[in-house]
């Protein structure tokens, strides 16, 4: 298999007169069509577009002139598999010391402990960002290790808060309500507008999370 | 501070500082932001000497008072309202100057919900990521303004060529008609519900804001009932909640968001969304042909 989606795997909707959603069998094509639009794009290959939105099965294009011609383009694209090194990796160091660890472990079937090392031993990937600035959508926890939200959400989730839902991971950029189970915490900063790059997580980034002793 | 500033004398319900925007973050979860009334912010700046994209205030319902400390230019549009200087009666849409130390109010609006003021130079904050304008949603930019706060201004530009005097505006809508391009989850509502959308009389809610302009009238019947996948949004997109009442997404609106978009109003037409009053009556006008704008 020469790439990761071929010609015709996708549909293009149009959105407005100046954008197109361009929708794709799952995760990894998705990751696939968004990495070749930044390939593209720099290479000056892409007519000027003003944001290039992924999502979980999604990849919103917005602010293009000629949307349509576009869209007929994309359906004969063929897409390579994405270079998993050009969007770079980080390392967060997590205290799994979330309140709901518990209840999480519970439905994992394993003691907290076991919760925590099951869930840094995964490969993570940021599918998508959103909910607020710098938070990612990570994915990597298996399927079958999928878990519900809280039933209520809570009305302040602290700053570095590391959580899952469905087979979702994300940290807290900063203090905001949420639903999500929190399960650990993290020091490394998320979101700093004074720095460059502003967000520590981007789409494409692979994500470690690694076990960090004590309080 | 230097004397190019001015400090907040009466901040009114909401005020905050808006330019052309934040574009190109939205990968990253950061609205655009930027003026509701894109048009009546384009406008002050002109009649002030300005870049058309210069940071300006955008007030809500009530207006709002600020006391120059370096004589000033300033215009006041958007949504029509008495224009004071030091309690003196001064035109409303047209360039004016103000002495050092005197008090500019815009007061309450007569019509419409957002008035304008452009300062000559603009208004100087820090920008965050390219743009000054305040975001709501995520908490960037400067906040809004309070009493007593001290504002930057740029450095002061030349008084316009031609005099800057008053310019036709449009009048804050009646009835809001949104012309909207169906999609790109239409297909996720009965064909009732469509036939509703486009002959139904939706009414503006109080419970709008600069996210979304939220609206009241018979609720959209989905043809779909699962959980759609969190998918980018545009800014005009007609996001239908599990209500079934639509939402018109404006400038701080969230990136990425799990409800169907039944459709998206054109950009146009959202500056009369911004200036549209509670119990406004709404129609949605579907247009299915490619328009160039």
């Amino acid at each position: 298999m020469s790439g990761a989606l071929p010609p015709g795997a996708l549909r293009v909707l149009p959105v407005g007169e100046h954008a197109l959603l361009v929708e794709l069998p799952g995760e990894p094509e998705t990751g696939a069509l968004h990495a070749e639009l930044l390939r593209r794009r720099a290479a000056g290959l892409l007519p000027p577009v003003r944001e290039i939105v992924p999502a979980a099965r999604t990849v919103l294009l917005d602010g293009l002139d000629d949307p349509a011609r576009l869209a007929g383009e994309l359906a004969r694209w063929e897409i390579p598999r994405p270079d998993q090194r050009a969007a770079g990796s980080v390392e967060i160091r997590v205290r799994y010391d979330g309140p709901d660890l518990a209840d999480v472990a519970e439905l994992w079937g394993v003691t907290p402990r076991e919760a925590a090392e099951r869930h840094a031993s995964a490969g993570y990937r940021v599918a998508f960002c959103g909910f607020a600035p710098g938070f990612g959508y990570l994915t990597g926890l298996p399927e079958e290790w999928a878990v519900p939200r809280r039933s209520t959400p809570r009305t302040a989730v602290p700053a570095g808060s590391v959580a899952v839902a469905g087979a979702y991971t994300g940290v807290y950029p900063r203090s905001s309500p949420g639903g999500w189970q929190l399960i650990g915490t993290t020091d490394a900063v998320l979101w700093d507008p004074s720095r460059e790059p502003a967000a520590l997580l981007s789409p494409g980034t692979t994500v470690r999370f690694t076990v960090a002793e004590g309080p | 501070m230097s004397d190019r500033a001015f400090a907040v004398v009466r901040a009114g319900a909401l005020t905050t500082v808006q330019d052309g925007g934040r574009a190109g973050h939205a990968h990253l979860g950061v609205p655009r932001s930027g003026a509701l009334d894109a048009p009546a912010a384009r406008l002050v700046n002109r009649l002030v000497g300005n870049a058309e994209g210069a940071a300006v205030l955008e007030t809500t319902l009530t207006g709002c008072a600020v006391r120059p400390r370096c004589p000033v230019t300033v215009a006041v549009g958007g949504a029509p309202c008495r224009v004071t200087v030091d309690g003196r009666p001064a035109a409303w849409g047209a360039a004016l100057a103000v002495p050092a130390g005197a008090v500019l109010e815009a007061h309450p609006a007569v019509r419409g919900v957002r008035s304008y003021l452009a300062f000559a130079g603009g208004v100087a904050v820090e920008p965050v990521l390219g743009s000054r304008s305040t975001d709501l949603l995520s908490g960037l930019g400067p906040d809004p303004l309070t009493d007593g706060a001290v504002l930057p201004l740029g450095p002061g530009c030349a008084p316009p060529a031609g005099g800057g005097g008053p310019v036709p505006w449009p009048a804050p809508p009646g009835e809001l008609l949104l012309r909207i391009r169906l999609g790109p989850r239409d297909d996720w509502f009965t064909a009732g519900a469509l036939r509703t959308l486009a002959t139904a009389l939706y009414r503006v809610t109080s419970s709008g804001n600069r996210i979304g302009l939220r609206t009241d009238g018979p609720p959209l019947e989905r043809a779909v009932h699962g959980e759609l996948a969190s998918e980018g949004m545009v800014l005009g997109a007609v996001q239908v909640p599990p209500d079934g009442r639509p939402v018109v997404f404006l400038a701080d609106h969230p990136t990425t968001g799990g409800y169907p978009v039944v459709g998206v109003v054109a950009e146009p037409d959202l500056a009369a969304a911004a200036q549209a009053v509670p119990g406004t009556p709404v129609r949605f006008l579907p247009v299915r042909r490619r328009r160039r704008t």
